[in-house]
């Protein structure tokens, strides 16, 4: 530890700390444009300088060591200002410099209102200007489909270029020209190519990179905050619900730093114009081959002729990739009382079992534990597509150094190198009974790919035996991890919606012939054969409604308060932001309603009631922002079923997310995604006619 | 005047042979094995007893430089030695002049450099516009290396390897870091100190950066002793130097002379005085463009040393005097100047970016006399808004002529804007043709 005096208050820091960090412990504030916390220090908008007694100039506090501060002559602390005139004195001219060349266009620029210049200018900035010159005017960018530029606000801090080449592992960012004429572009002036693009607007400090969708759509002031849970994808990252009256107007991320750090994926932020089209917003019913707008009453008597007529066998449920546990729960709940087993939520047709236990569905190492890896075996995954935020993680732990990374599967640019071992099975096999690895913390990353598959099971525990072989499971470390691609899938898997005794899979009830009645709850990633009477309760007009024979319109996620479980098993709580359009109702209040109509009445007649008894039965996820650890001892014994099970084909590992834009029906419904997906499409097709 | 015997710099003019022969004519690779048989300290002992002083512009005593450099790799990085011979300081040409006409100076300057601080290989950064100067100095190492004087198994029993790398022509490369960035191949951007190059430079290596200057003399100074090269100039200024008259003198020149000759002296022995004669000197800038200039009052007894020019508010720099005759448009001059610092920041960090063309349009104005009296100390505050507050020196080499020039011909500032207020058709009046 290191003693320093900061504006005559002792403070004791760790020698690592640079000299910002020691004044913000001594609760000096230092404002700063170009430091990030996640980023590389640049130093280059000298903002934050403070007054160091001994040196003749201010230093930048953002990138002096405390270390690096030498004792007084007799060995007294060094004594750092920050609220000298000196200082303000410096920090008054830098803040002059800024704004010489920065627009006065504060009233139309979309950054109003949380700008950092704008607040810093109220601190340290004059209400006039001495500059006669003419202001220098750059040319406007063209950077992709989700940042606008309006480059002569850029001050060139440089945190964009940082957070491209470090962050999203695409040194497509970068300065072209020199001194004033200084200018941030991207190569050719591409679209960025990156899936994490967005952050760059959250970190500009100015308004020179904006969100393009959310161009000149509301003022930051107008919007009411809601913090919720995303369910883009299996990571669950915090986030931030902007609304304006009943209307999302954009997401952004919230800060934690065991899920998400403060990054989300561009999915997660830009997909808000799908939640305003092709919304369901009232109840349908197929008559005579075509759907009509019908009364909630119409469409439960509907239901109930057929359900009435069904023996309980023939009827089944389907869960999707969208849904939060409780109305998973209450859906079980309906079917069980209407005698059914035949619930599922593996649309994908995975091979992931409860009855395994928890340990051998989860990423048991957790997202966070990412960082004290020093191996990571990926298998039938491409977590850049499946997973950005945690490919981020990925690479922030690869940056660092001592990572060996190995892929099992889809060649695939992860923005980190790893060795390339094989494409499937085979590759697999060779360490079912490998030495143990000299590696102290191996994770194993099971990606879905090798999962959703007829052989999943067989490979699953192949899969478990070759970790455990290789040692990545030791006392205090379980480096199994499955990485999912469904924001409900662990739910649905903690709460048992999965086929009973005897009851048939989800790809067994989309086959002909094998149900009459089936429930879709959001389920869009499956085709159900013709016969089934389909029940669909869902937000978009999408593939399940299509095929509907009645449309029950539900609530997206940031229009209901639900239970989200992520990928390592963190028990999640969203929470409502707006409300659903039309008359479309929460998911579990139409499922009570309609179980009413039916004549199983659900026992609970609100959410909390709803809860008390999902809690009941599932303790463990009413411990919102934690995990239930699984049991190695599961991953053992599934290891020991390797070989068992049928002997896995040859078929190479495929991943199941071929358009990372388009992955659900909100974001298949987006203009924003389909942009984005076209985007990419003719960015590879180029690269492929390049070659 | 410098006695021929203490010259360093023997072919400075290039009317001898430059090649090995000639150079070993000179005395050059002469005794080089016995010097580093000295030993490590003692060839830094002995550089710190000579009182030399970086000839790069800050006068850093160099041995104490070499002696920061690790004795020993404790984590395995080796050392490296890199001469900065990125000469661009406007009205700087000695560095050129050593590559061009006595190279094996500087050659084994750096194998004894290299050998004192323990670096097996050495880069020598030379600035894009030198494509005569690479050639040579390529064509001497290539000398070196056919008559074993460097390589793994050389002569010397040290094995040390030299390197000519060919930079692209930025001013902002001769500053050490943001040399060592464009050595990696990097943006020529400075970096943030600490960490300093002898800690962490080259690839993350203990490195230290050199001028040419300081490491052609090394030899010299080692072989004739550190006494001798002190005896030479005045207390805490000693050694001879390479001065590089340009303007309005009579014959402009490179010329070595001791430190601290007067600058009457300089002028009047090796440059045929100042045109028109003594009285129509205007001003001075002692020691290339980044130094505030000296008006002709204060220039009659002056020392060209570091600490009489420093106690002038200027500097000895890289000791390129450009001599101003009463004929000189200071203003424009001096706005001349701004606008090189402009166009030669890199844009890295505020102050700079910003400054240097701020400053540069407000001195043209100025030049003209399109500007306002209040302006000329706004002007001045500026400066000192950009002085010190920068990653690099850049930002003080741009607000010093300014200042220099605001502190000694306000004056004439005021009289070119009262002239222009006065004048009701500052534009030139149409006149049809006729």
């Amino acid at each position: 530890m290191i003693k320093l005096i900061i504006d005559g208050v002792e403070v004791e820091v760790p020698p690592e700390y640079t000299l910002l960090q020691a004044c913000e412990q001594a609760g000096a504030e230092i404002p700063r444009f170009c430091f990030h916390e996640r980023l590389s220090i640049a130093g280059n908008c000298r903002m934050c300088l403070v007054e160091l007694k001994g040196s003749p100039k201010p230093v930048a506090s953002c990138a002096w060591g405390v270390r690096d501060c030498r004792p007084g002559p007799n060995g007294e602390a060094p004594v750092v200002n920050t609220k000298t005139p000196m200082v303000r004195k410096a920090r008054e001219g830098v803040m002059e410099f800024l704004l010489i060349n920065h627009p006065l266009d504060c009233p139309i620029c979309d950054q109003g209102g949380e700008c950092d210049l704008q607040d810093q200018a109220m601190a340290y900035g004059v209400d006039s200007t001495r500059f006669q010159e003419n202001k220098r005017a750059v040319e406007d960018k063209y950077l992709g489909a989700l940042v606008k530029t309006s480059m002569n606000r850029c001050i060139q801090c440089t945190r964009c270029v940082r957070f491209a080449t470090e962050v999203a592992g695409v040194a497509e960012l970068g300065a072209t020209g020199r001194g004033e004429d200084m200018e941030i572009t991207s190569y050719l002036e591409q679209a960025l190519s990156s899936e994490l693009q967005g952050n760059v607007v959250d970190l500009c400090p100015v308004g020179a990179l904006t969100s393009k969708p959310y161009a000149f759509a509301a003022r930051p002031w107008e919007l009411n905050k809601t913090e919720s849970i995303d369910v883009m994808d299996a990571v669950g990252s915090a986030i931030r619900v902007d609304t304006r009256g009943r209307e999302v107007m954009r997401i952004l991320p919230r800060i934690n730093e065991a899920v998400n750090e403060e990054w989300i994926s561009d999915k997660t932020r830009h997909v808000v114009d799908g939640l305003r089209t092709q919304r369901l917003d009232e109840p349908y019913v197929r008559e005579n081959g075509r759907l009509r707008p019908a009364s909630w009453s119409e469409a439960f008597a509907a239901i109930a002729a057929k359900v009435k007529g069904t023996s309980p066998g023939r009827i089944g449920a389907i869960a999707g990739d969208l849904a939060a546990v409780e109305e998973m729960f209450a859906l079980k709940e309906l079917l069980a009382r209407l005698g059914s087993k035949n619930i599922d939520a593996r649309q994908d047709g995975a091979m992931l079992d409860p009855a395994n236990g928890r340990a051998s569905y989860i990423f048991n190492p957790t997202i966070a534990g990412i960082e004290e890896a020093d191996g990571l075996m990926i298998i039938g995954a491409n977590p850049r597509k499946e997973a950005p935020v945690l490919n981020a993680r990925i690479r922030k732990r690869w940056r660092t150094g001592n990572l060996k990374i190995g892929l099992i599967g889809e060649k695939a640019d992860l923005t980190y190198d790893y060795a390339y071992l094989g494409a499937g099975p085979e590759t697999l096999a060779t360490f079912a009974d490998h030495a143990p690895a000299k590696l102290e913390r191996q994770i194993w990353l099971i990606g879905q790919g090798m999962l959703a598959r007829p052989d999943g099971a067989a490979l699953l525990a192949l899969a478990a035996k070759a970790a455990f072989s290789v040692g990545a499971i030791q006392d205090g470390w379980n480096g199994f991890g499955v990485l999912h691609t469904a924001a409900s899938r662990v739910g649905a898997l903690d709460i048992g919606f999965v086929p009973g005794a005897g009851g048939l899979t989800a790809a067994e009830m989309a086959s002909a012939g094998k149900l009459d009645v089936v429930f879709l709850l959001g389920a869009d990633e499956i085709d159900i054969a013709p016969g089934a009477f389909s029940v669909y309760i869902g937000t978009h007009g999408d593939r399940g409604a299509h095929r509907a024979d009645v449309i029950l319109p539900g609530a997206a996620y940031p229009e209901k308060s639900g239970i989200y479980v992520n990928t390592e098993g963190r028990v999640q709580m969203a929470a409502r932001a707006a409300f659903p359009p039309g008359d479309a109702r929460e998911d579990w209040a139409i499922l009570r309603a309609l179980s009413d109509v039916l004549g199983h009445k659900l026992p609970y007649d609100s959410l909390g009631m709803l809860r008390q008894v999902l809690f009941q039965a599932y303790p463990h996820l009413m411990r919102v922002d934690q995990i239930e650890a699984g049991n190695p001892a599961d991953i053992e014994r599934l290891a020991g079923r390797a070989g068992s099970s049928g002997a896995p084909t040859k078929a190479p590992f495929l991943s199941p997310v071929e358009d990372f834009y388009l992955t659900n029906p909100i974001a298949r419904a987006s203009a924003v995604m389909a942009e984005c997906s076209a985007l990419a499409e003719r960015a590879a097709a180029s690269a492929t006619a390049a070659e | 005047m410098l006695d021929d015997k203490d010259r360093i710099f023997k072919n400075l003019y290039g009317i001898h042979d430059w090649g090995l022969k000639g150079a070993r004519a000179r005395g050059s690779w002469d005794g080089t094995k016995e010097i580093l048989e000295r030993g490590r300290d003692g060839i830094i002992n002995e550089m710190k007893a000579s009182g030399l002083r970086g000839r790069g512009g800050a006068g850093f005593p160099t041995g104490l430089k070499w002696s920061f450099m690790p004795k020993e790799s404790k984590d395995g990085r080796p050392s490296y030695l890199v001469v900065n011979a990125d000469e661009s300081e406007p009205g700087t040409c000695k560095d050129r002049e050593i590559m061009r006409n006595d190279p094996h100076l500087l050659i084994e300057g750096c194998l004894i450099a290299g050998f004192a601080m323990g670096a097996h290989a050495g880069y020598i950064y030379i600035r894009g516009e030198f494509i005569r100067e690479r050639e040579r100095l390529q064509a001497a190492i290539d000398q070196c290396y056919e008559a074993n004087l460097l390589g793994k198994n050389n002569i010397h029993g040290y094995p040390f390897d030299l390197y000519v790398h060919h930079g692209a022509g930025a001013y902002i490369c001769g500053e050490e870091t943001a040399l060592l960035e464009s050595l990696e191949g990097k943006k020529g951007m400075p970096r943030l100190k600490p960490p300093f190059p002898a800690n962490v430079g080259l690839y993350g290596c203990p490195t230290t950066v050199n001028t040419v200057e300081s490491i052609a003399v090394a030899p010299d100074i080692l072989r004739r002793g550190a006494g001798w090269f002190a005896s030479i100039g005045r207390p805490n200024n000693v050694g001879t130097k390479l001065f590089c008259v340009s303007g309005h003198v009579e014959r402009p020149c490179n010329v070595e002379e001791a430190m601290g000759i007067t600058f009457r002296d300089l002028v009047e022995t090796h440059c045929g005085g100042i045109r028109g004669g003594w009285d129509n000197l205007l001003a001075v800038i002692p020691g290339g463009s980044s130094v505030p200039l000296l008006p002709a009052d204060l220039c009659n007894d002056l020392f060209m040393d570091f600490d009489t020019l420093r106690n002038l508010k200027t500097g000895l720099g890289t000791a390129a005097v450009i001599v101003m005759d009463q004929s000189t448009d200071i203003v424009r001059a001096i706005a001349r100047i701004s606008y090189f610092y402009k166009h030669e920041s890199c844009g890295q960090c505020t102050p700079c970016r910003e400054g240097t063309g701020w400053m540069w349009r407000v001195l043209s104005r100025m030049a003209e006399g399109r500007a306002q009296k209040r302006e000329i100390g706004m002007l001045l505050e500026v400066t000192t808004q950009v002085e010190g507050h920068t990653i690099c020196a850049l930002g003080d080499a741009a607000a010093w002529p300014i200042q220099g020039l605001i502190r000694h011909f306000r004056p004439e500032i005021e009289r070119r804007i009262d002239a222009y207020a006065s004048n009701p058709h500052s534009d030139p009046v149409p006149v049809a043709a006729e």
